[in-house]
């Protein structure tokens, strides 16, 4: 803990649901970046939950930016900086519809110019703001307001898009982890060029489970290896405390899709490709970081 | 900068005071509490200060602190009004 700066840079407090992840990531986010932190947002949970005009909980500059151009604006706000000669840190904090569907041309082409900025995708697995649609990033078999009967496509492999552009440094990290997240911001934001981190944030009215048990899910996300912490530092992969338990002796799936209304009535086949889904990213993982391929 | 910006500036209670949307309240039991302050740490809106005190005008009810407790050294009680 005493590592942890005490400062909060959200002024209590935001209108985020009661138990939301994606507020307790972005406390740790900033925490690690400091006061001389500009974030860009599209539009997302975070862009509603700031407070109401001519008010806001966010104590760093925020910049809402539409859906399809959070990186593209951190970008040109990036090199004004850098131009200026300014090291103000530029995070992008977007979520998953606005990273992995609407935002990921953006997002590719600033990674491609090699910005030095931070882009963090925290990620409920759908359109949390407008009453949660699906997304490409929610997972199989997950019941949302568009896939009433269950998805039947796989999560949209968001890391291995970001990993084929080869940045510095890419990570990811689960809300549960706060500490875990804190350090890797922080490692993040030394190292100049493109970054990118990858939250998983819970969802309570989304996810459909009580309020109490975010950090409960996300732990159980990890122990059950459907969410592998990982950083991939100049192109080598190290796997994270957790997630190196997890794959040698993972929690059953069940302890994970029990607890949410999103996964009720799943079939045995759909949960069978979802263990076989899990077994694969695992093996690949490790495979890589043995240095297998 | 110009008066006329239309800009938001940074103050509490920037979306009302949250503690109103409270249906069971956190009530920390300080003889089971060693102060290892897990609750302030897992805290979604940061309202569990160093004293491990709980600011309940914000505090949201969520219970993640009651959840986390390792000493199960907070209730969730149901609010009366």
């Amino acid at each position: 803990m005493s590592t942890i700066p005490e400062e909060e840079y959200i002024v209590k407090c935001t209108s985020a649901c009661a138990g939301c992840s994606s507020s307790l990531c972005l406390r740790y986010v900033l925490k690690a970046a400091g006061p001389d932190s500009v974030l860009v947002v599209p539009a997302c949970c975070t862009s509603v939950i700031q407070g109401i005009y001519p008010g806001t909980a966010m104590n760093v500059p925020v910049y809402n930016i539409a859906f399809a151009a959070a990186a593209a604006c951190a970008s040109g706000m990036s090199e004004a900086f850098r131009a200026l000669g300014r090291k103000t840190n530029v995070i992008a904090y977007a979520g998953d519809g606005g990273t992995a569907d609407i935002g990921v041309q953006a997002l590719s082409g600033a990674l491609e110019r090699g910005t030095d900025f931070l882009y963090i995708c925290y990620d409920n697995e759908a359109y949390g703001n407008t009453g949660m649609q699906r997304s490409g990033a929610t997972p199989l078999g997950a019941r949302t307001t568009t896939t009433p009967g269950g998805k039947p496509t796989a999560k949209k492999d968001l890391d291995r898009i970001v990993e084929a552009h080869n940045p510095p440094y890419m990570a990811t990290a689960c809300s549960a982890y706060p500490l875990d997240l804190y350090k890797k911001v922080k490692k993040a934001l030394s190292i100049p060029g493109p970054k990118f981190i990858h939250i998983l944030a819970p969802c309570p009215p989304g996810w459909r489970y009580p309020t109490e048990k975010t950090v409960e899910m996300g732990k159980l996300a990890v122990k059950t290896g459907t969410w592998i912490l990982y950083e991939r530092e100049y192109g080598r992969l190290t796997i994270n405390g957790p997630s190196k338990t997890a794959m040698r002796r993972p929690a059953p799936l069940e302890d994970y899709i029990k607890g949410q209304g999103r996964f009720k009535n799943l079939s045995p086949e759909i949960l069978d490709r979802m263990r076989q889904q899990i077994e694969r990213n695992v093996q690949r993982l490790a495979r890589e970081e043995a240095g297998a391929c | 900068m110009r008066e006329r910006l239309a800009l938001s500036r940074p103050r509490e209670a920037a979306s009302g005071k949250t503690g109103s949307w409270r249906t069971f309240r956190p009530v920390v039991d300080k003889e089971l509490c060693n102060a290892c302050g897990l609750c302030a740490q897992y805290c979604p809106d940061g309202v569990i200060d160093e004293e491990l005190n709980i600011d309940l005008d914000y505090c949201k009810g969520c219970g993640i602190c009651a959840n986390e407790c390792p000493k199960q050294a907070i209730a969730m009680v149901r609010e009366e009004r």
